[in-house]
């Protein structure tokens, strides 16, 4: 393969989703079996677009693709460096074990192509925030990608679906007009929107102002799309009342692309990080992981539960990214790559258990392993995962934050930071014991085991979970996780780097 | 000054419209004219005094125009309104239809 | 609702609409095709297109609309239009860049000028215009059920 190869595979991850949606909203009403099959073919070709890109950066470095020859701070750029290809491997990777679950549980739903046209409009939305070089480009594709899930939070258009996703829709979009007033401060200051070229420009003249009330602009519209404390209360009502391959995308995904990776390409690539924004960082992140973890520990409610635990996760990422030392940003990452995977596996448990039994209050369940071993185990080994049990992959991730923090001398942090994992634990217990251990109820006794397919997906989650450490091993470790770091150790390089791969 | 004020003033007229109304529809109408608050604002960032329109014609030599790009980037902004409106009634009128109220201190199942 | 105001409003109003709407609906095309001359393009000539279907449909009711333009019909072009413009883009990747404007530029303030962007302006213009309809149609007809579910009770 060379450069030029390598440079094409860029805009695929836009075109792949998008050529997908658009045919599905033709064909799929009249030919039943397209939508899934389209879905999946998507997806999987997003994947292994980004298994390519992996290759890729390896081998050529930092890439941008000027969209229609018009060269960067003209046109708009596409780059691809370490940390767009760490969060396209991750949101592709989810996006095709969602679509395969739900080939077989978006069954009892009507019209399905009309669900999957929205999941490919919002896969490729999300593509598209991490690929774009241009904020203006990241303001529209997170407007793609917010629009479809508003629309797929109300899917079910009963009326905590409808609530929830109304609730959702005007915070979501109140946030994301004050991202277009941070936009256009930005604009008026810089006259540019490359975001290269917007550094390089801010790192040169009297901009601290103009930096500053950005920043919280900024902090707020994108605190609003990745749930951060004082900006959570849409989540927990948002992602329950989603379908349950949206709630494992919402809470994988989502609030990660649209939320952390803007966050953490604005102040660490183009502003530049300073001490203030990381330490508010770090106190948002720690104090989100504190309150999220107990709020969720009272909740019957299996998927409300899971949601307020993304929100509990979502603040060791912070905590992690925020700190800035390289193993604080490896840690974050890394966590953000593992609560990827167990969150979304642990959505899909969850969805597998309302598809057979109906109900998702903990209280009405009870011993349904022994009628869903599958579910059951995969739901053992991401419970254990979550919790930071040591030969799982979310062992790792806390305890390179943990130690990272502690490093930094930062001790109170750390504190907060293993008791809210020992709250983790104890709140993954009650789940296992109400849930599936103990004395099989007796009006669950017909139920058969999960169909095929979501069996496959939730399987191949679950083997990630176990074998997810292995990304920290020095060699897999230099390839993936490391070329993500270096991007945001060394923000300031940013736009040096990308002006120079624009040929 | 005093149009980057007005603007600033219809932003948070819309916002205070957004938190304070109970009316679902006045909700939405809040978000419009905040929405439209924004937009204003990025038009008037690239006016300049006694700049003309910037479209290329053939009588006219191009000189003085004021910045072409925020009046397109504005037009994609108000296209992304547009969808968001049309959810956003979509969904209201749905409510309506389940809740028999567009009150939302009455529409509270959730309590997120 | 009563049956009389499915069928439409006065007689005043109809022979107004079926006066203008073929010219609201030759204006949109105008504007359309003109994007690249002159202000207009895809999207505002797609939405004027898109009112002459709306106008027809307060003057006459939801059925002489939908009949000159059923629903299929719009998410059809709905999904044409935007298949087409990702097609065009897509065409790029043979001149080597996505999105890159591979025809001859021709001479300036000419209709046939500009390479592709009268193309895409067509197909903005078809995405547009069918979803601006298609949004108003989903939104009407979504209140009529109400409405007689409402008369049922």
């Amino acid at each position: 393969m060379t450069q030029t190869t390598a440079l094409n595979i860029i805009p695929l991850f836009v075109v792949i989703p998008l050529t997908g949606s658009f045919l599905i909203s033709i064909l799929g009403r009249r030919f039943k079996a397209l939508p899934d099959l389209l879905g999946f073919f998507a997806t999987l070709g997003s994947l292994l677009a980004a298994i390519a890109a992996v290759w890729a950066i390896n081998s050529y470095g930092t890439l941008v693709y000027s969209v229609g020859a018009w060269k960067a701070p003209i046109g708009i750029a596409m780059v691809l460096d370490g940390l767009s290809v760490f969060m396209l491997v991750v949101v592709n990777l989810i996006a095709s074990a969602v679509c395969v679950f739900s080939i077989n549980y978006m069954e009892h739903y009507t019209s399905k192509w009309k669900f999957y046209t929205l999941f490919l409009l919002m896969v490729a939305g999300m593509n598209g925030v991490v690929i774009t070089g241009d904020i203006f480009n990241l303001f529209v594709f997170l407007e793609i990608a917010s629009v479809a899930s508003y629309a797929l939070v109300a899917f079910g258009t009963e009326k905590h679906e409808l609530e929830a996703a109304f609730k959702y829709a005007v915070m979501g979009t109140v946030a994301s007009l004050f991202i277009l007033l941070g936009i256009v401060f930005l604009y008026s200051f810089t006259s540019t929107l490359n975001m290269a070229d917007m550094a390089s420009v801010l790192a040169g003249g009297k901009s601290a102002n103009i930096i500053l009330m950005v920043s919280v602009l900024f902090l707020m519209g994108f605190g609003f799309k990745s749930a951060l404390v004082p900006f959570h209360a849409w989540l927990p009502d948002a992602h329950p009342s989603a379908p349950a391959p949206i709630s494992a995308m919402l809470s994988g995904v989502l609030i990660k692309s649209l939320g952390i990776y803007a966050l953490i390409r604005i102040f660490y690539n183009i502003f530049g990080i300073t001490a203030e924004i990381s330490s508010i960082l770090m106190f948002l992140g720690a104090l989100s992981m504190v309150i999220g973890v107990f709020l969720a520990i009272g909740q019957w409610d299996l998927k409300r539960l899971l949601a307020y635990h993304s929100i509990s996760q979502i603040g060791y990422v912070i905590l992690g990214l925020g700190l800035g030392t390289p193993l604080g940003i490896l840690g974050g990452l890394f966590h953000l790559f593992n609560h990827s995977v167990f969150k979304s596996l642990l959505f899909l448990n969850s969805g597998a258990i309302e598809y057979e039994t109906g109900t998702r209050q903990l209280k009405e369940m009870g011993g349904l392993i022994h009628k869903m071993p599958v579910t059951g185990t995969t739901n053992l080994i991401a419970s254990m995962a979550i919790a930071g049990i040591p030969p799982f992959n979310g062992f790792f991730s806390k305890l390179i934050i943990i130690i990272a923090v502690v490093q930094a001398q930062r001790y109170g942090y750390a504190f907060w930071a293993v008791l809210a994992s020992v709250l983790t634990l104890a709140s993954f217990l009650k789940v296992m014991k109400y849930a599936f251990f103990g004395e099989l109820k007796k009006k669950w006794e017909k139920i058969q085991g999960v169909p095929a397919f979501m069996k496959i997906s939730m399987i191949s989650l679950a083997i990630i979970c176990v074998i997810g450490g292995v990304l920290i091993i020095p060699t897999a470790r230099e390839m993936f996780l490391d070329r993500a770091v270096d991007v945001i150790s060394n923000g300031s390089n940013y736009a040096s780097v990308v002006l120079k791969a624009i040929m | 000054m005093s149009l980057y004020l007005l603007c600033l003033s219809l932003f948070l007229i819309g916002l205070y419209c957004v938190l304070r109304k109970r009316n679902i529809i006045k909700i939405i109408v809040g978000i419009i004219i905040c929405e439209y608050a924004v937009n204003l604002f990025f038009v008037l960032v690239a006016y300049k005094i006694g700049g003309r329109s910037p479209i290329h014609s053939p009588e006219q030599a191009i000189e003085n125009m004021v910045d072409a790009l925020p009046q397109a980037v504005v037009l994609t902004s108000i296209v992304i309104g547009l969808a968001t409106t049309a959810l956003l009634i979509g969904i209201a009128m749905r409510i309506y239809q389940k809740y028999g109220t567009f009150d939302i201190t009455k529409i509270r199942e959730l309590n997120g | 609702m009563s049956r009389e105001h499915d069928k439409g409003m006065s007689v005043i109003v109809k022979t107004i609409t079926r006066l203008t709407v073929g010219l609201i609906f030759l204006y949109g095309i105008h504007i359309l095709s003109h994007g690249h001359v002159s202000p207009g393009g895809g999207f505002a000539g797609g939405i004027i297109v898109a009112l002459s279907f709306v106008h027809l449909m307060l003057a006459y009711g939801k059925d002489v609309a939908l009949e000159k333009l059923p629903r299929g019909v719009t998410s059809l072009f709905e999904g044409m239009g935007a298949i087409i413009f990702l097609s065009i883009a897509l065409i790029g990747f043979t001149s080597g860049y996505f999105f890159i404007n591979f025809l001859a530029k021709g001479e300036p303030f000419r209709l046939f000028s500009a390479g592709i962007i009268p193309l895409c302006n067509i197909a903005i213009g078809l995405k547009v215009g069918a979803g601006l309809f298609a949004i108003f149609v989903a939104l009407v007809l979504l209140k009529f059920d109400t409405e007689s579910k409402e008369n049922k009770k």
